[in-house]
């Protein structure tokens, strides 16, 4: 039998090829973090800001944020106990030290988990990647604050946040 | 045997369509008879509740004085919230799926009237507000 190695090596090399940029698509160079997929999640976190995803903060913090709804960055954000169950259990399966770590990157570089830091915002490695935006572009009437992720990123909804 | 099947299922169509349908709106419906037995009212008003919508009160937070500090000053138009997300208008009109869900009204006016008013709001205030809405 004559086995065609060429074309069979060639074929290994480019799927090998596809492979690897394939995922550093899915990885956006560490810019894609996959968007909240439950949609209990979605509709309780994204009606009143973007739904951030799971992998941006380890499941520490998520416990600590779940645990003071009431109190959530100054609103009331309380939920019945079956939804904030649902949510947490969601959000810390799916974390930065957890089913989310392949998104995370080196998002949790410099951060203490035992210190849960719940803002985004926060973290060195956020701080880094906006250093160079400027103060007038946060104060715009379009973006007013830093939790308005989509003012810039316009397919931070599908969980891409190139600049 | 298949003609019967087929009958029966489109019968069964035509009987979920009538019930699904009052059930959508009879579930406003029972919230305001709710808030009325709970206010002891002797009714409510849409202009009382408009009022409650867009005046100001200092009693909430300094960021959302009122209602439409997030809603927007037109009822039938999208509001934002100081986040940027995009609400669906308020009025009924627009947005007919509304107020449908009673777990969900009282968690926002639960929310909301804190935020605005710094207290929860009275049966009759719910009310004045969810038939303001609902004429709108």
């Amino acid at each position: 039998m004559n086995i065609p190695y060429r074309p069979i090596a060639l074929g290994v090399i480019a799927l090998f090829f596809s492979a690897v940029v394939l995922g550093r698509t899915q990885a956006g160079g560490n810019h894609f973090y996959a968007p909240v997929a439950d949609p209990v999640v979605k509709d309780e976190c994204g009606s009143c800001h973007h739904a951030f995803a799971p992998s941006m903060l380890p499941a520490s913090s998520w416990q600590r944020m779940m645990g003071d709804l009431k109190n959530h960055f100054g609103d009331d954000a309380s939920v019945d106990a079956a939804t904030a169950a649902r949510i947490t259990g969601y959000l810390t399966a799916n974390a930065a030290d957890a089913g989310g770590r392949q998104y995370s990157g080196k998002l949790l570089s410099g951060v203490a988990l035992n210190n849960a830091p719940l803002r985004i915002t926060e973290l060195p490695k956020w701080v880094r990647e906006h250093r160079k935006v400027p103060d007038w572009e946060w104060r715009h009437k379009d973006v007013r604050t830093k939790a308005n992720c989509m003012a810039c990123h316009v397919d931070a909804e599908r969980g891409y946040y190139d600049e | 045997m298949n003609r019967t099947l087929t009958v029966t299922v489109a019968a069964g169509a035509i009987f979920a369509t009538i019930l699904a349908a009052p059930v959508c709106a009879g579930s406003r419906e029972d919230l305001l008879v709710q808030y009325a037995a709970a206010a002891k009212s002797a009714g409510f008003s849409a202009a009382r509740g408009q009022i409650l919508h867009t005046q100001n009160s200092s009693g909430g937070k300094a960021d959302t004085p009122a209602c439409i500090s997030c809603h927007g000053k037109d009822p039938r138009g999208a509001g934002r919230t100081l986040t940027g997300k995009s609400i669906d208008a308020v009025a009924v009109s627009v947005a007919p799926t509304r107020y449908t869900d009673p777990a969900k009204v009282e968690k926002w006016f639960r929310r909301n009237c804190n935020e605005v008013l710094g207290r929860e709001c009275t049966p009759q205030e719910k009310g004045d507000w969810l038939t303001y809405v609902i004429s709108q």
